[in-house]
């Protein structure tokens, strides 16, 4: 038998660990009116969740779930990218990333 | 010792999370999530998932947080930034929904039996390995995915392009 980091750290543990950090990137974007900051708390969110699939990859031995986190990982990036670029529309029309710059969207 | 370095890492990982949200500038707010994230690539390690490890580092550390810094930089707030005072009940509103979630989430792990451990071998999280998955059975995906970069960069370009 291989030594493994599930030996000594249950799996509960990482559960909870990527738990709180999404729960750490909710507040972020539920609390944050800067923009930037928004966009920083959804990486968070996307990054727990990616956290959380390579650690049942590893616990199940199946590496389908590393292969899933790397799409995560591409979606993200084209996500980060595309969102910068409407963030910095929107800056250059309303000369701010408030997120209540934008309030008309509400309607 | 794997358990200390866990709660180690886990420790860093949760403070530059919190770190993030609540910094009052953006820039230390980058500097504490690629912190966060040098944290999440150790704990791949620890999990023996090496490539996701090092794109992680790559892809997050490196490339979407100097976009990060880039924008940060030059949209340069510091300057423009003025402290309003928002509405102080939302911001506890978000705080209490958070922990809220975290703890239904939670009782929901509680609840949840796990499955069981399998087989678990070093060699999974190898190149060799995930490079085999990614071009046999993940192959139309992986095409797909470079479809939605070339979208992406050509939104991007079109997006910032200022009208003449």
């Amino acid at each position: 038998m291989e030594k493994s980091i599930f030996d000594t750290v249950p799996l509960e543990q990482f559960i909870i660990l990527s738990l709180i950090l999404f729960c750490i990137g909710m507040v972020g974007v539920l609390r944050r009116r800067n923009m930037i900051v928004v966009f920083m708390s959804i990486e968070l969110m996307l990054n727990a969740v990616n956290l959380l699939a390579v650690a049942f990859s590893a616990h199940r031995g199946d590496p389908s779930g590393q292969v899933f986190v790397f799409f995560v990982m591409v979606v993200a990036a084209a996500e980060v990218a595309l969102g910068l670029a409407i963030l910095m529309m929107i800056y250059r029309n309303v000369k701010s990333v408030d997120i209540n710059a934008l309030k008309q969207l509400k309607w | 010792m794997d358990q200390a370095i866990f709660y180690g890492l886990a420790l860093i990982a949760i403070v530059g999370a919190l770190a993030t949200i609540f910094f009052r500038n953006a820039m230390y707010s980058v500097l504490a999530l690629v912190v966060t994230f040098f944290a999440m690539a150790g704990l791949y390690l620890q999990l023996k998932a090496e490539f996701v490890a090092v794109v992680h580092i790559i892809v997050y550390a490196g490339a979407i947080m100097v976009l990060f810094l880039f924008v940060v930089m030059m949209l340069n707030l510091n300057s423009v930034n003025t402290i309003i005072r928002s509405n102080v009940n939302i911001k506890w509103i978000a705080v209490l929904v958070g922990v809220g979630m975290a703890g239904i989430l939670g009782y929901g792990t509680y609840l949840t039996t796990l499955p069981a451990r399998g087989v678990n071998s070093t060699e999974n999280g190898t190149v060799k390995v995930l490079g085999k998955m990614l071009f046999n059975e993940y192959l139309l995906p992986f095409e797909l995915t470079s479809v939605l970069l070339i979208a992406t960069m050509v939104g991007v370009i079109v997006l910032t392009k200022k009208e003449e």
